[in-house]
């Protein structure tokens, strides 16, 4: 008893020393980084509001800002719908794949490592290098942009369906094989009806995220939100950059807020 | 009839889950099997509509053995043996009724069953078993919003429905309290009397077993140590096959 209490207490020294010592090695590191970079610690943290102060005062709306304002909406709006349209699409496919590669409902273990093959490679390609990739060939407009983003959903939607199959269909799809159902039957009457609430909650948290992803695309392939963002930008029109940005991040608020809704009826 | 004839499985080499299990059931008989957890009482019970794939003996039921049947006819095989699941195993989004009628998939075409499309006699026979099982005006509720009780009630209109000559009952009373684990037993008792047919439970609550059983299996270790009328299960039996407290410190 006595000797455990005594190890402890020295168990805890010792991780103390450690943690002072890897504390002191980070200043450290600081400290050299700033002399080599000749970076000025307190000129930097004072030139931070000056920038804010220069944002606000930029990118702060005006009263003839509003002018541009139908432009963007109606762009936002393009947006939006290309956000949707690819996230759905990427749905049906990545169902259909989620299926095939399974755990619980895949055919072959061939099948298994082949569709989780696939779903790895098209999620880790960055977003932005697939949109750079897909303007060679596909040049500026709406299908490049919609298409690197259904690239990246596919690969997001395979993984977090066949994650939800596992996690939520074995019972039921065990109870139905058992009476005789068929692997169609299997699949039709337990395995779908069981898995949608999570399949809608997956599909509405994409949407947002490509919403946001699609402005970026935009920048990119010349479409969209995105390009009317990149334009006023370039061309010093501060004020409606920043309109832009503000009716983004209303847009996204409010299919947020919506999904959430959709989400309580749901579940 | 159900016959078993040296069953045998492991699930890694050299580890049998299951030794030579022959055991031998007449239609109307309520047979439980019991034994301590990691015994092979569920893997008895899935290799008996293949659930699980044994290794080796013989499994027939009015004489036609399942272990052999190619795929359409271990369906038509699998449609004569209803199943009930610890964990009820229904789909909980769907209506009580929809569940039932599931108990007719193995009977349909694969598109008629995928688009599920019934007949008006099955949907009738589901709404008449669901009074049967005192859920009748549950018929269109979703399963989620259903008691466990209610729910294992569902399993078993679902497993009624198919016209099954056996019923397997994996724990079907271990998520249930006790009042609901006494009228599900009690339900099972009379319908299998009823109906004529067979029904195998695995069960962790003795007395339940000597209560309602007419038969009781034991199994201890993968082998069978006691295969008796109920009324022949007694306490030096239920200590050869629970084994004694100082026993069970003993590595297996």
């Amino acid at each position: 008893m006595n000797g455990s209490k005594l190890t402890a207490a020295k168990y805890l020294g010792h991780k103390r020393l450690v943690q002072s010592g890897v504390l002191l090695l980070v200043g450290l590191i600081y400290v050299v980084g700033c002399y080599l970079l000749k970076f000025d610690t307190i000129q930097g943290a004072l030139s931070i509001p000056k920038a804010f102060s220069w944002l606000a005062i930029n990118f702060m709306p005006t009263h003839e800002s509003m002018s541009y304002l139908p432009q963007i909406l109606n762009k936002l709006f393009e947006t939006v719908l290309m956000a949707i349209a690819s996230v759905v699409v990427a749905a049906v496919i990545a169902i259909f794949f989620a299926i095939l590669g399974s755990k619980v409902t895949g055919i072959n273990k061939f099948m298994q490592i082949l569709v989780r093959g696939i779903a790895s490679f098209f999620r880790n390609i960055p977003l932005v290098a697939w949109a750079m990739i897909l303007l060679f060939s596909f040049k500026q407009s709406n299908f490049t942009g919609f298409l690197a983003l259904l690239l990246m959903t596919i690969g997001f939607l395979i993984r977090a369906f066949m994650e939800i199959i596992e996690d939520e269909a074995g019972e039921a799809m065990l109870a139905l094989k058992a009476t005789g159902a068929s692997y169609f039957q299997v699949i039709f009457q337990a395995v779908i009806p069981q898995i949608i609430p999570s399949l809608i909650s997956w599909i509405l948290y994409m949407i947002e995220n490509n919403v946001r992803d699609a402005t970026l695309v935009g920048i990119l392939t010349g479409t969209g939100i995105g390009f009317i963002f990149d334009l006023y930008y370039k061309s010093f029109r501060f004020d409606a950059a920043g309109i832009t940005v503000l009716s983004i991040i209303v847009v996204v608020i409010i299919l947020e807020t919506l999904s959430n809704q959709i989400r309580k009826v749901i579940l | 009839m159900l016959e078993v004839k040296h069953l045998a499985k492991s699930y890694q080499k050299d580890k049998p889950a299951l030794t030579d299990i022959n055991f031998k059931i007449d239609p109307g008989n309520f047979v439980a099997i019991i034994g301590p957890s990691g015994a092979g009482k569920t893997t008895i019970l899935r290799s008996l509509n293949q659930l699980i794939k044994d290794d080796a003996g013989e499994i027939l039921l009015d004489g036609e053995d399942i272990r052999s049947a190619n795929k359409s006819e271990l369906r038509k095989l699998r449609r004569q043996i209803g199943m009930i699941f610890q964990n009820y195993n229904l789909v909980e989004r769907l209506t009580v009724l929809e569940n039932v009628l599931h108990g007719r998939l193995g009977y349909k075409s694969t598109l008629a069953g995928v688009m599920g499309r019934y007949t008006e006699d099955e949907k009738r026979e589901a709404l008449d078993l669901l009074d049967k099982v005192g859920l009748s005006e549950f018929a269109l509720q979703r399963c989620s919003e259903l008691s466990g009780g209610q729910k294992q009630r569902v399993g078993i209109a679902r497993a009624l429905i198919q016209h099954p000559k056996v019923i397997l009952c994996d724990e079907p009373i271990a998520s249930l309290d006790l009042a609901s684990s006494q009228v599900v037993m009690k339900m099972l008792k009379d319908l299998i009397q009823e109906l004529n047919i067979i029904c195998i439970a695995n069960l962790h609550q003795i007395d339940l077993a000597k209560e309602h059983a007419d038969q009781i299996i034991g199994i201890r270790h993968g082998k069978m140590v006691f295969n008796d009328v109920a009324d022949k299960l007694d306490q030096a039996a239920i200590t050869e096959l629970y084994g004694t407290a100082v026993e069970e410190k003993e590595p297996a």
